[in-house]
């Protein structure tokens, strides 16, 4: 693509293509090393390596059986559960994630402040198989299935209903009319066909997407 | 990798063998994409499943193709598959780009699939930059196509009748030594990998690609979606009466979930 000046740069593609990956070809011998410096970064001494995340249980896998499962992802729908519902009579914490990304990093402590990037699980302590998820930390999209994986691969689920409470900009709400005139905020749903229960909202229409640990 | 949708009844996966595989590329103007909404919508296919993958970022949404309030519920994600048993036609929509360093293992698990479902041939539509056109590909059809060895055999002898273009390779070393030849589609993601993957492992692909750049390009999905309609035949150019000429383009439905593409309404304020 020409700009004003003459020069000749690459145009930015909307496709979300990688100009890098397209432009390196690989021999057998560059796949060898590159398959050994990533087997390094991921094992190196027994140390975790920099993008792999870390589920941490306070109690054993085998007793996390888990019928209600509420996730919230993003500090607004964490604020949320944290004013609402909440509290240490009833809640107990069970879990942690420790990750790293360019965005944020978190640790395994439990103790945080509002402030802080963390994500944390909690038990209800009258009925152990409810679960909740405060995730305020930003997931790395190469890091979504692996939180995934790791935290619904401990748990054994028996009737499990999973609700995930999340918050868009209204800015990019798709609609005919323009975003300045709708009243905001305002709640939209998608769900499985599996959920037969009422929705307390509309569903989200056509062109709305949800991307990231939501829609993950 | 390929989940099949449970349509209920217990009904086994479905069976692929001997279908044509039609599928985008993840390329420039997402042309391939936007062409395989077309065929999806016009053609009203069944989705029959979806791929479960690390290796695109996630999204969803309610049913993209919805043409009522009933049918507009449904969930819809980054990689599914539809098909028509009619025209033993199977197609994949994917939704999202790759995560960093994972199309390399999404190739490899797709042509897998492609073996193991005995698909007869794939059809790849994708897009390269037309800023990167030399001075002979800057005059006349932006369509290209290519195949592999093995479907060469098949049909080379129909792109010959049909008077189509075979995308021209250059120099591998420009201005030092023209000779060496080699193939190279900038801005066309994962099609020369799983195009020249296809050729070593015998797999029959076809590429169809249209030169294009980054804007409304709508139009270079119909000119795209028309171009391999020329070729499989998958809805009949009728020809219009009013001005006698053959148009397939008024014969493709453009999917409810292409609205506002281009953003919302404007605030009546700002005027």
């Amino acid at each position: 693509m020409a700009t004003f000046f003459g020069e000749v740069v690459v145009a930015p593609s909307r496709a979300g293509l990688d100009e890098e990956e397209e432009a390196r070809e690989e021999t057998p011998e560059d796949r060898e090393i590159r398959r050994e410096i990533e087997k390094k970064r991921y094992r190196q001494r027994g140390e975790i390596g920099e993008r792999e995340i870390q589920v941490l249980w306070s109690c054993s896998e085998e007793s996390l059986v888990c019928s209600r499962f509420v996730v919230a992802i993003g500090r607004n729908a964490a604020a949320f559960l944290s004013s609402f519902i909440l509290d240490s009579v009833c809640w107990e914490v069970i879990g942690v994630v420790k990750l790293w990304n360019e965005w944020c990093r978190t640790s395994s402590t439990t103790n945080v402040l509002p402030t802080d990037s963390f994500c944390l699980f909690y038990r209800l302590i009258s009925d152990p198989t409810v679960l909740l998820c405060q995730c305020s930390c930003y997931v790395a999209e190469d890091q979504q299935f692996q939180w995934l994986e790791k935290v619904f691969g401990s748990m054994q689920k028996k009737g499990l209903q999973v609700t995930i409470l999340s918050t868009c900009p209204v800015a990019d709400y798709k609609t005919q009319e323009s975003t300045l005139t709708l009243v905001s905020p305002f709640l939209k749903a998608l769900k499985t066909k599996e959920f037969q229960e009422q929705v307390c909202c509309p569903l989200l229409e056509q062109p709305n997407i949800v991307r990231d640990l939501p829609a993950a | 990798m390929f989940i099949p949708c449970d349509r209920g009844g217990g009904s086994a996966a479905p069976d692929f063998k001997g279908f044509t595989l039609l599928m985008p590329a993840v390329s420039v103007g997402n042309v391939g994409q936007l062409a395989i909404d077309l065929v999806i919508s016009t053609l009203d296919m069944t989705k029959v499943g979806y791929f479960y993958t690390d290796c695109l970022v996630p999204m969803v949404g309610n049913n993209p193709y919805a043409t009522a309030e009933e049918n507009s519920v449904e969930l819809s994600i980054n990689a599914e598959v539809y098909s028509l048993p009619s025209k033993k036609l199977v197609v994949m929509q994917i939704r999202s780009p790759f995560i960093k360093n994972k199309y390399r293992p999404f190739c490899e698990t797709l042509l897998s699939w492609v073996k193991s479902s005995k698909c007869a041939r794939v059809v790849l539509l994708s897009s390269s930059h037309a800023y990167q056109r030399d001075d002979e590909q800057l005059l006349g059809t932006p369509l290209r196509y290519l195949l592999t060895p093995d479907l060469e055999k098949a049909v080379g002898g129909c792109m010959k009748e049909l008077n189509w273009k075979e995308m021209e390779k250059v120099a591998a070393y420009p201005g030092i030594n023209d000779t060496d030849k080699v193939l190279h589609i900038p801005g066309g993601g994962i099609t020369k990998l799983l195009f020249t993957e296809s050729c070593s492992e015998g797999i029959q692909m076809a590429v169809l690609l249209k030169f294009c750049s980054e804007g409304d390009n709508i139009p270079d999905a119909f000119v795209l979606v028309n171009y391999l309609n020329e070729w499989l035949q998958l809805i009949k150019s009728e020809v219009s009466t009013s001005n006698n000429s053959t148009d397939p383009s008024s014969q493709w439905k453009i999917p409810s979930s292409w609205r506002l593409l281009f953003g919302n309404g404007l605030p009546p304020a700002l005027f």
